[in-house]
């Protein structure tokens, strides 16, 4: 049984509990109900995590917001052809360091979806992430990034507008800015798309976040030629923090309560900005030379021949 | 003592050809096939003359997909190639179900160890790194060994200041190698963004087909972009953006001539005329001695 029906299983007792009016068969049901709450979020496989991850009532950018900066204020366009809703940009203080913010935004309900796109940015999307890159970048101010994203929009206007040198340019961007860039995966990490915004100093994930070449569908679609053993291809792909972690992928994971982030998004914005702190406390002494071959050197030794 | 160390050194290196050999065969230049029929326009041509014609269909001009040691004899002046780690290749395909004898599969076909060859060479006679990839080999498809090839040698090409040319085709990135193989975009894109801030020049070739992490990569960070005719370049697989959108596409979606149109590419260059339009820009960005494009006093006056 995966977590979705565990849980499934649990909301059909608490149904059953509801109209119970015997009162012994209610205790036992209720301690039954307990039990497997309890046990619910236990060994959870790669599956589960993505259930987790792409939960529709899962923690999003908007969230973090307001809790991890002051006197946000939002920059838009890519001052060459339009504003990608999904890409969201701008200024904002962490304590009381003036930095720069890159997120990729998700909603939570179809109205606000749409408006986002699911979170699949346009190649506006990344130009405008590059524009406000380099903005920092003049004046010296450390950047933020936040991914989450199933990948990037696979659409004509896309494609007309070069999706793939979009994303292109972003990589090659981000390898070379002399400020520190920390990225934060928040929940999915699809594909090149996610890796746009990953080209950091130091790449945090979320314990239940997933990050992966492609969603699992896609990966049993493409090389099983079978879609339906999506979940087999989610534990063959490593694309959980803890896998990420021992392939060298990323620097930390930030702990989640049980049921995920939303559950107590307080405290793992604490541990967030615990993080972060600590980590741009470092960065912001270090030489731009040796940031910048640090950062290189970060992704220059994985899969060496 | 010592010549028996060099004795045992020179049969572990007879061992080393062999073994290298039986998995290496030459790829002959031409086909067993006495005819070939073109995709395009389902003509009969007789394979010995299509090879004669830089594998260019004589009726409809379609451009046949070329292994990488076709390209490099058309390309490279003859004998100046040198190649570079030639021999890596996948250690730990075991790793996953299915990976190694897709491998072996990929070997034979292509008589090559890994979807991209790369090396030094001249092109009328200036020095060039070059890299070409091979879609015989699992669709030349980016691995580990493709994405640190590729980035050895854009750093080797920093070192020597030569001019650097990637002649793209693949479908991207390798399923099997999953995180790993999408990190190598990340990896050769920033020592191409290196090699691009040192004054170098960087000349990519988009060939049939060049899409997903690859596109999304090297192939699209070119100070200079080519692209050969009617080649399928792209992002997203046309399928996957039909099913999205819910709408068909047109029948030139994605071609060359459309990425062209929309002001993605410099030229579309013909594969009789590649050697010489590469030749011509290599000479105009200074030649091997790098782009070291200073007035002197002499020209000002
Ligand atoms: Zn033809």
């Amino acid at each position: 049984m995966d977590l979705q029906q565990r849980l499934q299983m649990i909301s059909e007792l608490e149904q059953q509990a509801k109209i119970t009016t015997d009162n012994q068969a209610l205790g036992l049901l209720n301690a039954k109900i307990k039990i497997m709450k309890q046990q619910a979020f236990e060994n959870l496989s790669a599956w589960d995590r993505v259930f987790l991850a792409r939960h529709p009532n899962r923690s999003k950018f908007h969230d973090y917001l307001p809790l991890l900066f002051n006197d946000f204020i939002e920059l838009h366009g890519d001052r060459c052809f339009g504003d990608d809703a999904s890409m969201i940009t701008g200024l904002a203080y962490f304590h009381d360091l003036p930095i720069t913010i890159i997120a990729q935004a998700k909603g939570n309900d179809l109205s606000s979806n749409l408006k986002y796109n699911f979170g699949m940015n346009n190649p506006w999307g990344y130009r405008k992430a590059i524009r406000i890159a380099k903005q920092a970048e003049k004046f010296r101010r450390p950047i933020i990034t936040f991914v989450d994203t199933p990948g990037a929009y696979p659409g004509k206007t896309a494609e007309e507008n070069g999706q793939a040198m979009a994303i292109a340019d972003c990589l090659a961007t981000f390898s070379n800015l002399k400020v520190p860039v920390i990225c934060v995966v928040l929940s999915e990490g699809g594909s090149g798309g996610a890796l746009a915004l990953s080209i950091a100093d130091r790449i945090v994930m979320l314990e239940n976040a997933i990050y992966s070449i492609l969603s699992p569908e896609g990966f049993a679609s493409i090389l099983w030629k079978d879609e339906s053993r999506y979940k087999e291809a989610a534990e063959a792909m490593k694309l959980t923090a803890y896998d990420l972690k021992e392939l060298g992928i990323i620097d930390h994971i930030i702990k989640e309560p049980k049921g995920g982030v939303q559950q107590d998004l307080q405290s793992v914005v604490n541990m967030l900005d615990h993080y972060i702190s600590q980590e741009l406390n470092q960065l912001i002494k270090t030489r731009p030379t040796v940031l910048l071959n640090a950062r290189y050197e970060k992704f220059r030794r994985i899969g060496t021949i | 003592m010592e010549t028996l160390f060099k004795k045992r050194q020179e049969r572990l290196n007879i061992f080393k050809k062999m073994r290298n050999q039986e998995i290496i065969s030459p790829k002959k230049e031409i086909p067993d096939h006495l005819f070939t029929s073109c995709p395009h326009c389902h003509a009969n041509l007789v394979t010995a003359q299509l090879a004669k014609n830089l594998y260019v269909c004589p009726q409809c001009g379609h451009h046949f997909r070329l292994s990488a040691r076709q390209r490099i004899n058309q390309i490279i002046d003859e004998g100046t190639f040198k190649e570079s780690d030639k021999y890596a290749q996948t250690e730990n395909a075991h790793e996953f179900v299915g990976y190694q004898e897709k491998l072996k599969l990929s070997y034979q076909k292509s008589g090559l160890l890994e979807g991209v060859v790369t090396g030094y060479g001249k092109i009328n006679k200036q020095n060039v790194c070059i890299a070409v990839m091979d879609a015989s080999f699992m669709m030349g498809s980016m691995g580990h060994v493709v994405g640190d090839k590729i980035t050895r040698l854009i750093e080797t090409a920093e070192k020597k200041h030569f001019p650097l040319i990637i002649f793209c085709t693949s479908g991207g990135a390798r399923m099997q190698e999953g995180i790993i193989s999408l990190m190598q975009m990340a990896k050769t894109s920033q020592a191409l963004k290196r090699f691009k801030e040192a004054q170098n020049l960087y000349i990519s070739v988009l060939c049939d087909p060049t899409t997903g992490g690859v596109s999304a990569s090297f192939a699209m960070l070119g100070d200079i972009m080519i692209a050969e005719p009617k080649a399928l370049i792209g992002f997203a697989g046309k399928r996957v953006i039909e099913k999205t959108i819910n709408e068909k596409l047109p029948e030139d979606f994605q071609t060359a001539e459309f990425l062209m149109e929309h002001g993605f590419l410099d030229m579309i260059v013909k594969r009789d005329e590649m050697k010489s339009v590469l030749a011509k820009l290599i000479k105009i960005h200074g030649g091997a001695h790098g782009s070291t494009a200073k007035i002197t006093n002499d020209q000002r006056a």
